[in-house]
């Protein structure tokens, strides 16, 4: 039973691992997206949702920091706004 | 004549390749690349489990198989016989066991020990930044012929093989549905691939049954090229849909389908004992238009003796996620027999199942005519007498199954294709073309002004392409040999088991491609003409600089 498992979990990661990474990128991608949509406000963009993504702002901010970084951005893009 | 089974061949080819992993392939590993157990490879050193992740070495090694054994192993030596199966065996055999092996297993081990980059990345370090840009012209234009040449191709197969329309296309269905079962729905891998793969091939039935040909004509175009732009609307589209809808389910079957289609042939032939009635060198060959063997079979042949393309599968991935550094021999070396594998199956098959003597010279009438087709006709008939498969299953089981091979290759090296441009669209800063769908127009186009412009619009001699594809995927190689070889000069290692492969992978391109200038020139194909041009340019800069580099080096170690 030990050999059938392993073979089914090479079998998994033979399926899984060539294109992990891209799927990786493209969920980050949207999360990306989804993550300056909550601080759109603050980079000027009007949005009529930000009374509720206020809430979110704070749970988001290592993740903004991760992004600028990403971005080649040393410090963050926001005046009023220091993660770093 | 005297003639010889084909188990003769079959069991000769495997025993030296896997003696070259046994014993060449330990060489290597010991004395010159120096594998070293206790390195810290760059998927811990720079582990972020998106790109650098560790990996256990038989996935790793099960995916640079089924990457690198595609359709160029069927095309090529289908291709080669022409000049008759001895010299086409040499080559595939000595050029897996000493070329490609080594420069598979090479690529791997120089982009693990620089913190995983690529082999595009490392010219710029080793050699220079012209050097580098160079090399990723080379390698977009590399995409540019596998997209054409791969589009020619599977429309020439689904042409002469009407039973193999409803499988090819069904396939897509099935990826599609295995994706979202195992992507979104969760459910373990064991019976969507089970249930997939049987589908797959009661489909295959099914075509048999009921063969599709389009109409014969157009708007001008007769069914070859009509197929060719479908091929590109279908790569357009799957390149932009998300990977784990299409691609990956895709790979996966292509994977499986590889393994199947290895097993049944080689069961096949070492059964059935076929005869080879194919002549060891065909004296004819140059009668009936052949090229000169030397330097076209080395171009001819590119994967199954040693391709770049492979180089850049294993500084792409699969170096981010390398387990141990030994790991590299068996995933590097022993990865790339994949190819020779595939190789020697379609000599075989193609010099042993084609009837007698006299039909094999009907079929090798006049060069540049085979490919998927000759060898579905040749394996055909040994699936046929080796396990007992109807015939017209069998054709139709086989082209689908090279079919499939070069189609994923398109859709991966379309996408691939519109990165690139992407890329180039945030360097120049030209936003229009960081536009994923303009960018696949783009790239989609490139590719379409080759396919016809190739052959025309009714689509005849498009694989006159196939020496050029080669011949530049051989300067790939040849390029990535130089860079391993530079670093093995710096590491003040011994570097001539890279080097020679080197000289010889390089001289032959550049001889090839001087040759077919004369030949494109000669017949008005003035856009192959350029295309030509354009890579002898850039190889003769890459190798200048190269050389520098290497002399370079060679100077601080004295």
């Amino acid at each position: 039973m030990g050999r059938w498992k392993r073979w089914l979990h090479l079998a998994d990661e033979f399926y899984k691992a060539p294109y992990r990474g891209a799927i990786a990128r493209e969920k980050r991608d949207q999360e990306d997206l989804f993550m300056l949509l909550v601080f759109s406000e603050l980079m000027g963009v009007p949005n009529p949702a930000s009374y509720y993504t206020l809430e979110l702002q704070p749970i988001l901010l290592e993740n903004f920091h991760d992004w600028h970084t990403r971005m080649g951005m040393e410090k963050s893009p926001l005046d009023n706004f220091r993660c770093c | 004549m005297v003639s010889m089974n084909a188990i003769y061949l079959v069991v000769t080819g495997v025993v030296f390749v896997l003696l070259g992993y046994r014993f060449y392939s330990k060489f290597i590993a010991e004395k010159i690349y120096r594998l070293d157990p206790n390195f810290e490879t760059p998927a811990y050193t720079k582990r972020d489990d998106v790109d650098y992740i560790p990996t256990d070495r038989i996935v790793l090694w099960g995916h640079h198989f089924t990457t690198v054994a595609g359709a160029a192993p069927i095309i090529g030596p289908a291709i080669a016989l022409i000049w008759g199966w001895l010299p086409a065996f040499i080559w595939v055999v000595l050029g897996t066991m000493f070329f490609a092996g080594v420069h598979d297993f090479g690529a791997l081990w120089v982009s693990v020990r620089n913190e995983g980059k690529s082999i595009g990345s490392l010219t710029g370090e080793v050699i220079s930044v012209r050097a580098r840009n160079l090399f990723m012209i080379v390698i977009f234009l590399l995409l540019l012929m596998v997209n054409a040449v791969f589009a020619v191709s599977i429309s020439n197969a689904l042409v002469a093989t009407p039973s193999s329309v409803i499988p090819t296309w069904s396939a897509i269905a099935v990826a599609v549905v295995i994706g979202v079962l195992i992507y979104k729905m969760h459910v373990p891998i064991l019976w969507p691939t089970i249930v997939g793969t049987t589908i797959l091939y009661a489909v295959i039935w099914v075509g048999d049954q009921v063969p599709v040909e389009l109409p014969a004509v157009v708007m001008g175009l007769s069914a070859g090229p009509q197929w060719i732009l479908i091929l590109f609307g279908y790569a357009a589209v799957a390149s932009l849909l998300p990977v784990w809808l299409l691609l990956q389910p895709r790979d996966y079957i292509n994977g499986i389908q590889l393994f199947i289609g290895l097993g049944l042939l080689y069961a096949a032939v070492l059964l059935a004992g076929p005869e080879i009635t194919a002549p060891a060198f065909n004296m004819d060959a140059k009668v009936i238009g052949a090229p000169p063997l030397v330097p076209l079979l080395f171009v001819t042949i590119a994967c199954g003796a040693i391709s770049g393309f492979h180089g850049l599968v294993a500084s792409g991935t699969t170096s981010k996620q390398l387990d141990k550094e030994p790991d590299a021999r068996f995933v590097g070396y022993l990865g790339s027999l994949g190819e020779g594998l595939l190789a020697i199956a379609t000599i075989v098959v193609v010099s042993a199942g084609l009837g007698s003597s006299e039909e094999w010279r009907a079929v090798y009438s006049e060069f540049g005519m085979h490919g998927i087709d000759t060898f579905t006709r040749g394996g055909a008939g040994i699936l046929a007498s080796g396990l007992g498969l109807p015939v017209e299953f069998a054709a139709t089981l086989l082209t689908v199954m090279a079919v499939l091979f070069a189609g994923t290759t398109m859709d991966s090296g379309v996408r691939i294709q519109r990165m690139i441009i992407q890329e180039w669209g945030t360097i120049y800063k030209m936003p229009f073309m960081q536009n994923h769908y303009l960018a696949t127009l783009l790239a989609v186009s490139s590719c379409l002004v080759l396919a016809f412009g190739a052959g025309g619009s009714d689509g005849q001699g498009g694989m006159l392409i196939w020496p050029l594809f080669g011949t530049t995927n051989q300067l790939l190689a040849g390029i990535t040999l130089l860079v391993i070889s530079i670093i093995l000069v710096k590491l003040k290692r011994p570097y001539k088991y890279t080097l020679y492969p080197m000289f010889f992978v390089t001289a032959m391109s550049v001889l090839a491609a001087l040759y077919q200038l004369m030949g494109f020139f000669e017949n008005g194909q003035y856009t192959l003409l350029a295309f030509d041009l354009l890579i002898i340019v850039a190889a003769i800069l890459v190798i200048l600089e190269g050389f520098s580099a290497f002399n370079r080096e060679k100077a601080n170690t004295v």
